[in-house]
Order: structure tokens, then sequence, then C-alpha cells
């Protein structure tokens, strides 16, 4: 009896010891496929707001459990919403460091007389709204201008200004309601409300 | 017929697993916390109760009772329930990945979830056939994951419900299933 216990149980463990092996040659995956689902959500903008270096870095870190969801300021509350409905992780309110901002968007002037040329601002920026040339004045263009504050620390001669855009009839937009509406269960339900304030 | 129809409806509704039996409360309060992943979850679960369940059969019935070995059931499912762990593991994370993070710790811990193994024991205590033995695992995985879905739905609703301080988060889970076991008492008289 013995002698059969020690067989049969070989027997089974080797089976399946095979189909596992099997299984993990046929299911092998490469890679986490999670961190590019988040890239897919993220801006692109590379503009590194989140502390991470670029867009892939920080949906790593998210995709691994370091970094939050609410932390990519230029995707704002709606990119935040879809890389929790990924992760299954708990929507967060938009870092504070977006509420101290002004709620008009910003973006970059150049003191163009005190401008030296040296193409710093331009390697910084990275969505390329930088024009000029080397000893050249150099230039915002505005409608590319995302407003993300990196090229202001990279000039030497702190001749760069983030400003907010003046309202226009181009810009202009209804007040935000004063008061913050608390979603209802069916608000959320429905997928409708998308402002988030601190829900309970 | 009627009498496999009879082993689901006593396995799903009225000696329901987790809130009858107290089986599998563990994965029962861990991954209730959204529907979403409540449902993998009970795909998950339901694949690995019905698949353990036939093979438990197949391994008693064939290698351990024909030698004698009965004593050794216990190891022998476990093995069993190992290893179809192990391969839902690799399908997930090889179909779902998102289903896969989400899931995290709880796919290993399905080998450890109670509901299996009790589904195994309890095959060979009732002296089900191959055919029932495949039903009862089905059933009562649907069972399970027909009250996690059930229970993650309620638990949603609460995070928006105005609960006391000393009752937010685990309590009033507890509470929550309590009061669902005793919901699922009135199902008693369904069947003998």
């Amino acid at each position: 009896m013995l002698a059969s216990a020690i067989l049969i149980f070989i027997g089974l463990a080797t089976t399946f010891g095979l189909l596992l092996g099997f299984a993990a040659i046929r299911y092998k995956v490469d890679g986490n496929p999670v961190i590019e689902l988040i890239n897919k959500e993220l801006p692109q903008t590379q503009c590194g707001q989140c502390n991470y270096p670029g867009c892939k870095p920080y949906a790593e870190a998210v995709a691994n459990g370091e970094a939050e969801v609410n932390q990519c300021i230029p995707g704002g509350t709606e990119v935040m919403i879809k890389i929790s409905e990924i992760t299954h992780r708990e929507q967060l309110p938009m870092n504070a460091v977006e509420d101290e901002k002004p709620k008009a968007k910003i973006i970059a002037l150049i003191d163009e007389d005190a401008c030296i040329g040296c193409l710093h601002c331009i390697k910084a920026c990275p969505v390329d709204a930088i024009v000029g040339s080397i000893k050249l004045m150099h230039t915002v263009i505005t409608d590319e201008c995302t407003g993300c504050d990196l090229c202001a620390p990279a000039c030497p001669v702190d001749c760069i200004e983030m400003l907010p855009v003046k309202e226009d009839i181009q810009s202009w937009g209804w007040e935000e309601p004063k008061t913050k509406v608390t979603p209802t269960p069916v608000d959320i339900y429905l997928g409708g409300f998308n402002e988030m304030s601190p829900v309970k | 017929m009627n009498e496999y129809f009879l082993i689901l409806i006593s396995t799903v509704l009225v000696n329901n697993f987790v809130l009858v039996k107290f089986l599998g409360l563990c994965p029962f309060m861990g991954v209730s916390k959204k529907v979403d992943s409540a449902i993998g979850m009970g795909f998950a679960t339901t694949f690995v109760m019905t698949l353990s369940a036939v093979l438990s059969y197949l391994i008693n019935t064939y290698l351990l009772v024909p030698f004698g070995l009965e004593f050794l059931q216990t190891i022998g499912f476990i093995l069993t329930i190992a290893a179809v762990v192990g391969f839902t593991e690799m399908a997930i994370h090889k179909t779902s990945p998102v289903l896969y993070q989400v899931l995290g710790i709880y796919i290993p811990l399905i080998t450890t979830n109670c509901a299996v193994l009790g589904l195994a024991l309890l095959n060979v205590t009732e002296q089900n056939n191959f055919f029932e033995s495949a039903l009862y695992g089905f059933g009562a995985s649907i069972g399970f994951t027909l009250v996690l879905v059930l229970f993650s739905g309620i638990r949603e609703r609460l995070e928006f419900a105005d609960i006391p301080k000393p009752f937010q988060g685990a309590p009033i889970a507890l509470i929550t299933a309590g009061l669902m076991s005793i919901a699922f008492m009135g199902f008693g008289g369904l069947v003998k």
C-alpha cells in the first residue's frame, strides 16, 4: 500500500508539473500590459509635473502601485478617472497643486528683449511650442503651449514668465458653479458625474 | 433531470457555500469592493471549483479508492486544486492582465479557499457520482459568484451612505454579510 501511495502521488505530481510547465510556456506574458493601457490614456505631453520623467515612467509607477492615480495635471480629472478605472483603485481628487493655481489657462511668455538665444527653453519644452534659433530671439507659440512651466526654470536669464491667458471671445467660458454639488450614488452609477469633490 | 435541477438550486440558494456553510469568506470580504473585480473573481473561482470538483472526483474514484488510500484524500485534493489554480493564474495573466492586477494575491489564494477543498470533500461524503460532482461544483461556485456580486453591489452603495464612524469600513461590511446570510435562510424550506 505504501508503494502504491508513493507511486500514485509521484505520478500525479509529475502529470500536474508537466501540464503547468506546458501552460507556463503557452501563456507566457512579456512585460506588464497594464502599463501600455495606462500610457494610452495619458496626454503624452511628457511635462514631468507628476514628478516622473515622462508619461511612460508615470504609467509604470501607477501600474506598480508606487504612484497615485491623480498626479497627471495636464490630463486632469478625466484622465484620473480613466486610470482609476483601469487599475480599479479609488478615485482621488486632483493634487492640491492644481487647486492653488489660477483656474484660467496659463501659458509661457518670453520677454523678447531679454532673450539671449541660448536654446535652453526649446530643449525643455515637451510640446515644441517654442521657436527660435541659436543667438536669435525665441518666442512661444501660444496655441501650442500647455502651461507646464518646464521652460521657466531652464532659462538662464529668467526671461520667461507664466501668465494667465487673457479672456477674449475665443477663450471665454461660463463661470464654474460656486457651490460644489455632492454626487448621489445614482449619478455615480450612471457615470454622468465628473466633478470630483471629496465624497462622504 | 429533476434531481440535477434540485442539486443546482440547493447549492446556489439553499445551501449556499458562503452564506449558509460559511466557506470561502476570505475572498468574499477581500474582493467585494468593486462589482467588476467581484465578477472576475467569481468567474475565476467558478472555473477552479468546477474543474477541481471533477478532477478530485476522478482521482478519488480511480486512484485512491481502488488502492485503499482514502486517508490521503486531503493531500491529493490539495495537490489537484493547487495545480488548477496555478493554471488559472497563468491563463488570467495572459487573457486579462487588468483583472490579473486587480485580483492580485487573491488568485493564488483560491488554493486556500476552503470552499474549494470543502467542495471536494463534500462530494466524497455525499457519494456523488461523476455528473453530480461536476454539477455540485458548478452550482456551489455559481452560488459563490452570486453572493459575491450582490455583496459587492451593496458595498459600492455603502461607500456613499452616511455610516456612523465606528461602523465604517469592515464592520458595516460584516454586518451586511450577516444580514445577507439571514436573508438567505429564507430559502431554507425550498429544497429538502
